[in-house]
């Protein structure tokens, strides 16, 4: 293996801890706040955008010459009408940010977004001719849809709980934030076999998914005390899905962005181009085995280490000075044993949809976008507005999404929890289901998407509708179910307890069911059972496979243990 | 006569390029020329006791590698990119830049649209001979399409956090 340089300037645990704790009174975001620099890039592509569009609208650019760079920014042309697809770095928003993002909603959309699997937040009915003016209106609140589609670096996406939650090693946030730069117009870069997808973990639980992604990164300490990372390469779902492989054990934190450019290097070079299907680093990754691919990044990585790309402590400070605590009250934790027997609906709501905070008294809340009847993920204009008001109440004005198309409100006092409860239940954010059934991810399907071979949307909403007994959904207990309306795995059916996959036979849509996926820190793909079924026979199907888990599992047994 | 943008500027074209299968069948000796791979491996020698000006053009599945320490030994190096979506001849343009020191005219040919032009020049081309139906006075204005950089790349050794 390699041989260990001298390190300048290690970034012990101790001194990370210290600069995480300091607070500094620049700014009351909690977030990275862009800089001039980081503003002019944004606003560079804006008027790049608005040329473009114009040129192409004018009949001066063909739709061929027009694509690149569209495809480059999160604009696809979909069944009904462009669909705009907008980046949340990491899933972090401010109040400020969503009150934009429902204002762009009632303006150039119907009155509602999506939430994606990636984090992301998408519009489906945008104008063409809107979307320059909707780009410069993001850019204002330091937003922007710059790789949210094509074969380029993608957006970077963590934990949800970052920074708050209690089994944290490291707030991954600042290493998101200096990827997410480092990715952004990376000239090398911009052109690869197929999209690209990083992940970072800081956690010692799993909830930032990275075995399936194409480069996964987890935070480690080593024995002397220094912060690095594990990296694993290849995971990913789609047609082939795998869960990646770790091809070092100890990457010191100095080296993060030369070993990126290292792999993408290699990946750039010999991921295949022949076939869109093959062209995953996954399948490279394979077809090298994990031990030639990893030697092939390390020999790429010898005249990188140590160059001017080598990370440097100021800069890691400059990032992370940003995502400070905010200023916590010193509080005690509550005993809810008094709420919880005189509101049992409140105390099923706070054992599914709240999280152990890492600060005594404050907790993290889960707003769950997904109450029976409604698109998983799909958010009005009115309610990114009622999020965004209780988000400046309870939560310091800051919010999160989720892979699961949720939305977080990390920093609840537990003495608020009630009322919020309250105010959550008004706006139909309270349904207790997340981790449940019916906190299912689904891909938008055969009604938006022009990939899809089947409707994904409606059989989502026909298990929700057979489910809507709340007593004995928490009897079922903790279950994914993820849907796909296509092989192209939006919706990350393979690694859904229960998956199910829309196929096109002969012109009608069918659907497999899989069975035993996990996207945790055990990650495991699911077998798929024997025959397809039809849309309308999905429910029972669903009820038939709960049924069987009833009668058979142990007592505590997950379904995914049975 | 084809027109190249070179070093920001639009000029005359005045090297020949040769196909892929070309062979030295008829090569005059004082023309400039960009030969294929294939062509130089086999018959450097001879190909570099020409009077002629001498470049060598690598396909998208060729390495730099192949040219290596050599590359210093011609005036040209294009690099061909079958599709604009092929990216593969930015790492070689890197490799031909940043590590084995080329100091020559680098090219990008075949599908170059003004689109990529930033990007390239950021890898390393100074010079690009654009798809024959692009008008090379309007590409030339795609690179003034950003005012700043992020990363570290032929064109700028420092990343932006080494600069702020």
């Amino acid at each position: 293996m390699r041989a260990e340089l001298p390190r300048q300037n290690p970034i012990t645990a101790s001194q990370y801890a210290a600069v995480s704790d300091s607070p500094t009174h620049e700014t009351e975001t909690y977030m990275y706040v862009y800089d001039e620099y980081d503003q002019r890039i944004i606003e560079d592509r804006v008027q790049q955008l608005r040329d473009k569009t114009g040129r192409y609208l004018a009949g001066e650019l063909s739709e061929a010459e027009f694509r690149p760079l569209r495809l480059q920014n999160g604009l696809y042309i979909q069944r009904f009408a462009p669909m705009l697809r907008v980046a949340v770095p990491y899933g972090q928003l401010t109040s400020r940010q969503v009150h934009k993002l429902a204002q762009i909603a009632r303006d150039y959309d119907k009155g509602y977004a999506h939430i994606s699997t990636r984090q992301n937040v998408q519009y489906n009915w945008p104008a063409l001719e809107d979307v320059p003016e909707i780009l410069a209106e993001l850019a204002t609140v330091q937003m922007h849809a710059i790789q949210t589609s094509g074969n380029c670096l993608r957006n970077v996406t963590t934990d949800q709980f970052a920074g708050v939650a209690a089994d944290e090693l490291i707030d991954p946030r600042p290493w998101c934030e200096i990827v997410r730069q480092w990715t952004t117009f990376h000239p090398e870069f911009a052109y690869l076999p197929r999209k690209f997808k990083i992940a970072i973990n800081g956690s010692t639980s799993a909830r930032a998914a990275i075995e399936v992604h194409d480069i996964g990164l987890e935070a480690v300490y080593n024995a002397a005390g220094e912060l690095g990372f594990r990296v694993l390469v290849g995971g990913g779902l789609g047609r082939t899905p795998v869960v990646g492989a770790f091809i070092n054990e100890f990457l010191p934190w100095q080296d993060l962005l030369s070993y990126l450019d290292a792999i993408l290097r290699v990946y750039n070079r010999y991921g295949r181009r022949d076939n869109k299907y093959k062209a995953r680093i996954k399948i490279l990754v394979k077809a090298l085995t994990p031990e030639v691919f990893a030697e092939k990044v390390e020999a790429e990585m010898v005249p990188l280490r140590g160059g001017q790309t080598t990370l440097t402590e100021a800069e890691v400070h400059r990032v992370a000075k940003h995502f400070v605590d905010p200023q916590y009250k010193a509080l005690d934790n509550q005993d809810f044993a008094v709420l919880d027997k005189e509101h049992p609906g409140f105390a099923r709501w706070r054992s599914r949809n709240t999280l152990t905070h890492k600060k005594p008294g404050y907790i993290a809340v889960t707003l769950s976008l997904k109450p029976t009847g409604v698109e998983p993920g799909d958010i009005t204009d009115k309610q990114l507005d009622a999020v965004a008001d209780l988000a400046e109440r309870y939560s310091f004005g800051q919010l999160r999404t989720s892979h699961e198309q949720n939305i977080i409100l990390a920093d609840v006092e537990q003495s608020q929890l009630f009322t919020l409860w309250g105010e959550l239940r008004e706006q139909g954010f309270a349904t207790p289901n997340i981790g449940l059934l019916t906190d299912m991810i689904c891909c938008p399907g055969g009604d938006f998407c022009s990939l899809a071979n089947a409707k994904s949307i409606p059989i989502a909403e026909s298990i929700q509708r057979r489910f809507d007994d709340l007593d004995y959904l928490f009897d079922i207990g903790e279950l994914d179910l993820n849907i796909s309306g296509c092989m192209n795995a939006c919706g990350h059916h393979h690694v859904g307890h229960i998956g199910i996959l829309g196929v096109d036979k002969k012109g009608e849509e069918f659907y497999q069911v899989s069975l035993g996926g996990s996207g945790s820190r055990d990650a495991s793909l699911g077998k798929i059972l024997g025959p397809s079924f039809a849309q309308d026979d999905m429910p029972d199907v669903i009820e038939k496979l709960i049924d069987v888990y009833i009668a058979q599992r142990t007592e505590d047994e997950r379904f995914i243990e049975t | 006569m084809q027109r190249i943008i070179k070093n920001n500027e639009v000029i005359d074209e005045t090297w020949h390029l040769l196909p892929k299968d070309a062979t030295l069948d008829g090569i005059s000796n004082c023309d400039d020329l960009i030969v294929p791979l294939a062509l130089w491996r086999d018959h450097s020698h001879y190909l570099k006791a020409r009077d002629g000006g001498l470049g060598v053009w690598l396909d998208a599945d060729e390495e730099a590698e192949e040219i290596g320490d050599d590359a210093n030994q011609l005036q040209v190096i294009a690099l061909n990119f079958p599709a604009f979506t092929d990216g593969r001849s930015y790492s070689n343009a890197r490799l031909l830049r940043d590590r084995y020191g080329f100091k020559g005219e680098l090219r990008a040919i075949g599908d170059v649209l003004r689109d990529q032009l930033f990007y390239m020049r950021r890898c390393g081309f100074d010079a690009f001979a654009l798809r024959a139906d692009k008008d090379p006075y309007e590409a030339l204005e795609s690179l003034k399409d950003f005012s700043v950089t992020y990363q570290a790349a032929t064109d700028e050794p420092l990343p932006l956090f080494r600069r702020r």
